[in-house]
């Protein structure tokens, strides 16, 4: 007991000091912060919120556009991200998929045609439907004389492995891709962009924790008549709410904090607050104290979901279920 | 169906949907399953292949823009046996001694798995060949972190990035780990424990990376009466590459160990008590509770966030660059840093190159963690 206290305190500190570093940085002057390590206000520095100021007054309309920006596309994309995610995640544990080898080969053909129509010069629609019709028609005839199948492991490690190709490889393209959508510097565009991206986490998280969930009560309520679609809504996804609030929780943080993709899709409007915070590396260097206030005010609304949501990743929920 | 329907008094509306809700009811598997295939479908397909497309390219400015001319696998021979050698692998030396012995004993467990599998009942040749390919891969890296970390040698990206991942992720397992276990205990107190531990996680990567720069600072930094009580204060301490690759390894355990701590935290916090109280009420003390009922059960968690830990971990590129810029010299770089670095240069075929070299070694790395980890774990629960 006395131990697991020691041993808790002491990450706790490590996890501790460097907020608290943070927080003393964003009350110095500048000259402070280069004078030398200080450790305590009033006694070691007289802090100022002139930081704060500037950030809030001077910056004023640049730090809450990039903060409204943030909070919009964070939850909208976290929550379309978890709904699509999870749907799948139990389609993948509870069902039998075969995707034939035939089909994948279709497909390929198609998109290689796609692409051949458009690197030729002719016009993306006429390419993207063009080649899907091949597909369609070699799906509905050739496809279907092949007997190998991948299963539902692959299909998972099929996702998984999107998040393989380092982020500096799939910007441009993902910045091309936006660019013919004319949905540059949008929301939508970051929400999409980041659905996309976060839905392999997603999915292979919520694959375990659906897992966990009893078959016999999915059984029963099969028995009683239950469509998928409810046994799905009213019972499986109560029963994995622990695994459902820590996968929004780091989806969230996820986007809330994406850098790249946010300096490549966005400019003036739909910036978000990491490019902000990278912003204060000024030529004259590392604005510290500026740096500081951005770091505060980005972690408030995420820690204060994190302690609102903390309570249900507890023990006993699905032990209730189970007896009830 | 709606024979059945209309034989009994059924409200019309019930009947009218009926066949439609059925349908649906029917191909529920492709319902679930297709909006997020389809998603991941289209933003993987063009950047996967236009990626691909541009490595095998090299960017010239020419009258009336840039032009990409096709020049084969120059840009992967250019880091494998070409000019970025030293870069990309590192400086490698003759074997000596020390090496030797520690390449022949792995090499040797290799060989004795082998062996053993072949000798074991249901060995298939696709098998066998399967796993000699993962050992000759495996050996090869293994031959490469031996070499220049262990020897007078120099890393390379390559070495760089497979030192941070598995350094990084183990440490960060093990305590996550010891956390998650602690914090389940019921005593007071925990709930403030567990907000503190996610709060790393929550800082943008960028703003960590600056945040260490700050704390790393051996005259300005909080650490500065340590420097000074060693004479440290004039050395910065990423000029020593050890050093500077350690100051980065601390910055990602520091922020990620909440990551695999939250998974497992949830994943314990699922399971269902009965198993705990029957092994209580057999007599089981808390350590045999844990290896015997816990840990066995969280396995299947386990095995997919150290997955998604090890490809998300091999990535690493905020904390080198702001951190040490990738120096002294190349010495902290990572090879998405890397990518990243000759990408600025204009360079695009070759970091095109050096982000598929690392799709292969994620790849590889992936595919043999699935197979020879994941798999027996999930069919053992």
């Amino acid at each position: 007991m006395v131990v697991s206290y020691l041993l808790l305190c002491a990450w706790a500190l490590v996890v501790l000091f460097p907020l608290y570093w943070l927080a003393i940085t964003s009350v110095k002057t500048p000259l402070d912060v280069n004078a030398g390590p200080f450790y305590f206000p009033f006694r070691d520095f007289q802090p100022t919120l002139e930081s704060w100021r500037y950030i809030f007054v001077d910056l004023g309309e640049d730090t809450f556009r990039p903060y409204l920006n943030t909070v919009v596309v964070g939850l909208t994309s976290t929550t379309i991200t978890l709904l699509l995610g999870s749907m799948a995640a139990y389609g993948l544990v509870r069902m039998h998929y075969r995707v034939r080898f035939g089909a994948i080969a279709s497909f390929v053909v198609g998109l290689a045609a796609g692409v051949a129509v458009v690197a030729a010069g002719g016009p993306w629609q006429l390419g993207a439907i063009g080649g899907f019709a091949l597909f369609l028609l070699l799906l509905q005839t050739v496809a279907r004389r092949f007997k190998r199948a991948l299963g539902n492991d692959d299909i998972a490690f099929w996702m998984i492995s999107q998040r393989m190709l380092p982020p500096v490889a799939v910007v441009i393209p993902i910045y091309i891709f936006f660019q013919q959508l004319e949905l540059l510097d949008t929301w939508a565009a970051l929400i999409i962009a980041y659905v996309a991206s976060h839905l392999p986490i997603v999915v292979w998280l919520m694959r375990d924790y659906f897992q966990s969930v009893p078959l016999e009560l999915e059984e029963s309520a099969a028995i009683d008549g239950a469509s998928r679609y409810r046994i799905f809504r009213s019972i499986v996804v109560p029963l994995a709410v622990p695994g459902l609030v820590a996968t929004f929780l780091f989806v969230l943080v996820f986007a809330w904090n994406e850098y790249l993709i946010a300096l490549f899709l966005t400019s003036a409007n739909a910036q978000t607050l990491p490019l902000t915070v990278a912003a204060q590396n000024a030529t004259r260097g590392p604005q510290w104290w500026y740096m500081s206030v951005l770091i505060l005010i980005m972690i408030g609304p995420v820690i204060a979901m994190a302690i609102a949501l903390e309570r249900f990743i507890a023990r006993g929920l699905l032990v209730g279920a189970v007896k009830g | 169906m709606s024979g059945q329907a209309s034989a009994r008094p059924m409200p019309v509306a019930v009947s009218r949907w009926s066949p439609f809700v059925t349908r649906l009811d029917r191909s529920a598997g492709a319902v679930f399953i297709l909006p997020a295939v389809l998603v991941i479908l289209t933003f993987s397909i063009f950047p996967l292949l236009a990626s691909l497309y541009v490595s095998l390219t090299r960017l010239s400015f020419s009258e009336g823009g840039v032009h990409l001319t096709f020049v084969g696998l120059n840009n992967y021979a250019k880091l494998v046996v070409g000019i970025d050698r030293t870069h990309f692998i590192g400086v490698t030396v003759p074997l000596t001694p020390v090496t030797g012995a520690v390449l022949a004993v792995v090499y040797g467990g290799f060989a004795f798995l082998l062996i053993r599998y072949l000798r074991g009942p249901g060995a298939t040749v696709l098998g066998f060949v399967g796993r000699l390919f993962t050992a000759v891969i495996a050996g090869g890296l293994i031959w490469l972190v031996v070499d220049t970390v262990l020897t007078s040698g120099r890393p390379g990206t390559l070495v760089v990035t497979l030192v941070y991942v598995s350094v990084d992720v183990s440490v960060q397992y093990l305590l996550a780990l010891g956390l998650a276990v602690l914090v389940v205990q019921h005593i007071p107190g925990r709930r403030f424990f567990r907000v503190v531990f996610l709060l790393p996680m929550m800082i943008t990567p960028v703003g960590v990376a600056y945040l260490f720069r700050m704390l790393t600072d051996t005259s300005k930094g909080p650490l500065y009466p340590l420097w000074a009580h060693f004479g440290l204060t004039d050395v910065s301490w990423v000029t020593n590459p050890w050093g500077a690759r350690l100051a980065v390894m601390i910055g990602d355990v520091w922020q990620w160990t909440p990551f695999i701590f939250i998974v497992l935290l949830a994943s314990i916090e699922s399971l269902p008590v009965e198993l705990n109280e029957a092994a209580v009420v057999d007599g089981a003390n808390r350590w045999q509770l844990f290896w015997a009922v816990t840990f066995p059960q969280i396995l299947p968690a386990t095995s997919t966030v150290v997955l998604i830990r090890l490809i998300e971990a091999f990535k690493i590129v905020d904390l080198p660059n702001v951190l040490t810029n990738g120096g002294p010299g190349t010495a902290t770089e990572s090879l998405t840093l890397h990518a990243y670095t000759i990408w600025r240069a204009l360079d695009i075929g070759g970091s095109a190159a050096v982000a598929y070299m690392l799709l292969f070694v994620v790849t590889f790395v992936g595919i043999t963690y699935v197979n020879l980890f994941r798999r027996r774990v999930t069919a053992m629960a």
